[in-house]
C-alpha cells in the first residue's frame, strides 16, 4: 500500500477529476431543477447570477449573457423558477454550480400561455382589439419606421421589398433586440422614438420566424400596450404566417410575415408608373377636346360673321339698288308710252276738230287779199282790207283804228 | 418651370392630379387651359423621372433620437 503522501494531487487536477465526474455523469448535463431564486445578481456583462434554493438546500446558478437574451422568463427575487442547464463546476472559486440555459415560470409553457391569454381577455375587455381603434394605412408612406434588428433577416427582407416595390420611400430603423428578456423594453423605446422624434407615416414592427419563445417579446403586455398608444400607425410582421401574438391583435394592420408587412406598406411602383401616364392620358384626351369645342366654336362664330360682313350688306344693297334702277327705268318707259299714246289720242281729236266747226261755234278767220292767214294785230294797219270768213259767209272790211290800248284799260 | 423639378413625387403626382381634374371641369379659358396642359405635362414627365431614379435611402434612428446613416 502507498503512502497516499507519495500521490498527492494538485489541486488543479482534483478540481479537474471532480468537474470530468459531474460532467460523465448523463442527467446532470441536462437536467430541469425547481427552486426559489435568491442573491439574484445581473451586472453589466449580460450574465445573470442567482441561487436557488428550496428548504433545506441551494446551489449556486449563472446563466451566460447568449443564453440570457433568449429568455422569455426574467428571473425575480422570490420567484419559483425551473431551470434548465447543466452542473459543473467553478475551479476559480472551488464551486460546482448549474449553468443555466433556460428559465421556465413553475407552471412551465403552459403556464406562460395561461398568462397570454388572460391578458389577451384584459385587453379584449379595455377595448383594445377593437376594429374601430384600427387606423389606415397611408397609401404611400413617404417615411416608413422599421422596429425590429438590424443584423435580422427580417430587416433584410423587409428592405428587399422595399427596394422592389416603393423605393421612393425613407426607410428610419428603430433598431432593438427582438428575442430575450431585454427585447421587450427595448421594443417599446424603439416605437417611442419613432413617435417622438420622427415623423414616419407608418411603422413596421417585425421579427422573423423562430420558436414560440423566441416570439414571446410579441405578447409582453409592455409591447402591446406601446403598440397600442403609438400616435403612428402601426403594421405587425411577427414570425411566419401560423404565428400570431398579441401585438398582431394590438397593431393596426396584421400581416403574417415582414415581408409580406412591407408590402402591405406600400403600393407597388408599376401602379404608380401606370397612374402617371392615365393622368398623362387624360390631361391629352380633355386637353384636345377642348381644342376640338373651341375650333367647332370658332367655325359657328366664323359663319356667323360671314353673314353679317360688310362688303357681303353692300353688294346686297348695291343689288338692290340695281334692281330698283331697272325698274325704274320700266316704269319710265312704260309712263313715257302711255304719255306718247294720250298724245297721239289727243292729236287725232284735234285733226277732227275742223275749221268748220271751230267757226261754227262763232270764231271768224281773217285773211289778207293774198289769202295769209292775220293771226296777230301787227300784220295789219290802219285802211288794210281784209277778207273775214264766218261759217256761213265770206265778207270783205276795212282795218279802222287801232283799239288795243282801250281794250286793254277795259280788261284792267 | 424650375418649380416642378423641386417637387417631390406625391406633390408633384397630386398637382398632376387636381390638374387633370381642374381641365375636366372645363369651364376654364383657353389660355388657362392651355398653360394648365403644359404644365400637366411637365408634372407627368417629372413623377416618371422621380419613379425610375428612385432609390431606396435608409437612416438609423439613435437612443438620443437622432439619425445617422444606416
Amino acid at each position: 500500500m502507498l503512502d497516499a503522501s507519495d500521490h498527492a494531487l494538485s489541486v488543479t487536477d482534483l478540481t479537474a477529476q471532480i468537474r470530468y465526474v459531474l460532467e460523465q455523469t448523463p442527467h446532470l448535463e441536462d437536467v430541469w431543477v425547481m427552486g426559489e431564486v435568491s442573491n439574484l445578481s445581473r451586472p453589466a456583462s449580460g450574465h445573470i447570477y442567482f441561487t436557488l434554493k428550496d428548504s433545506t438546500s441551494q446551489i449556486k446558478c449563472v446563466m451566460f449573457k447568449n443564453s440570457a437574451t433568449r429568455q422569455i422568463v426574467e428571473p425575480q427575487t422570490g420567484q419559483r423558477l425551473r431551470v434548465h442547464g447543466k452542473v459543473s463546476v467553478y475551479e476559480a472559486g472551488g464551486q460546482y454550480q448549474l449553468y443555466a440555459d433556460q428559465f421556465q415560470s413553475a407552471g412551465g409553457m403552459g403556464d406562460l400561455y395561461a398568462q397570454m391569454e388572460r391578458l389577451k381577455a384584459q385587453l379584449e375587455l379595455e377595448g383594445a382589439f377593437d376594429l374601430e381603434r384600427k387606423r389606415p394605412l397611408p397609401p404611400q408612406p413617404r417615411k416608413i419606421g422599421i422596429v425590429t434588428s438590424p443584423d435580422a433577416a427580417a430587416f433584410q427582407d423587409v428592405q428587399k421589398v422595399l427596394r422592389g416595390r416603393f423605393p421612393l420611400t425613407l426607410v428610419i430603423l428603430s433598431p432593438t433586440l427582438v428575442q430575450g428578456i431585454e427585447a421587450p423594453s427595448q421594443i417599446v423605446r424603439a416605437i417611442e422614438r419613432l413617435n417622438t422624434h420622427t415623423d414616419v407615416d407608418v411603422i413596421i414592427v417585425c421579427r422573423g420566424g423562430g420558436s414560440i419563445e423566441d416570439l414571446w417579446s410579441f405578447n409582453d403586455e409592455r409591447v402591446v400596450r406601446a403598440i397600442i398608444a403609438s400616435r403612428i400607425p402601426i403594421i405587425s410582421g411577427v414570425g411566419h404566417e401560423t404565428d400570431v401574438t398579441l401585438a398582431d391583435f394590438a397593431a393596426d394592420h396584421r400581416s403574417p410575415t415582414p415581408s409580406a408587412a412591407a408590402l402591405d406598406a406600400t403600393p407597388d411602383i408599376g401602379d404608380l408608373r401606370e397612374a402617371v401616364r392615365h393622368a398623362a392620358t387624360a390631361l391629352q384626351v380633355y386637353f384636345e377636346d377642348r381644342l376640338i369645342a373651341e375650333s367647332h366654336k370658332m367655325e359657328r362664330l366664323t359663319t356667323a360673321l360671314a353673314r353679317r360682313d360688310p362688303q357681303m350688306m353692300i353688294s346686297g344693297a348695291r343689288q338692290r339698288v340695281d334692281e330698283l334702277h331697272i325698274r325704274l327705268g320700266q316704269a319710265q318707259t312704260r309712263h313715257l308710252r302711255r304719255l306718247r299714246e294720250r298724245l297721239v289720242g289727243l292729236a287725232s281729236t284735234l285733226n277732227t276738230v275742223s275749221a268748220e266747226s271751230v267757226l261754227g261755234r262763232g270764231y271768224a278767220i281773217v285773211t289778207r287779199p293774198d289769202g295769209s292767214l292775220v293771226t296777230r294785230s301787227q300784220q295789219v294797219k290802219d285802211g288794210d282790207m281784209v277778207t273775214i270768213r264766218w261759217h256761213d259767209s265770206l265778207h270783205t272790211a276795212r282795218i279802222g283804228e287801232d283799239s288795243s290800248e282801250r281794250y286793254k284799260r277795259s280788261l284792267l | 418651370m424650375n418649380d416642378i423639378n423641386a417637387l417631390s413625387y406625391e406633390q408633384a403626382y397630386r398637382d398632376l392630379n387636381d390638374l387633370v381634374a381642374q381641365l375636366e371641369s372645363g369651364d376654364l379659358p383657353l389660355d388657362e387651359s392651355v398653360r394648365l396642359y403644359e404644365r400637366g405635362r411637365l408634372l407627368a414627365a417629372h413623377c416618371q423621372k422621380l419613379l425610375d431614379a428612385a432609390e431606396l435611402r435608409i437612416q438609423r434612428l439613435n437612443d438620443d433620437g437622432g439619425l445617422s446613416a444606416f
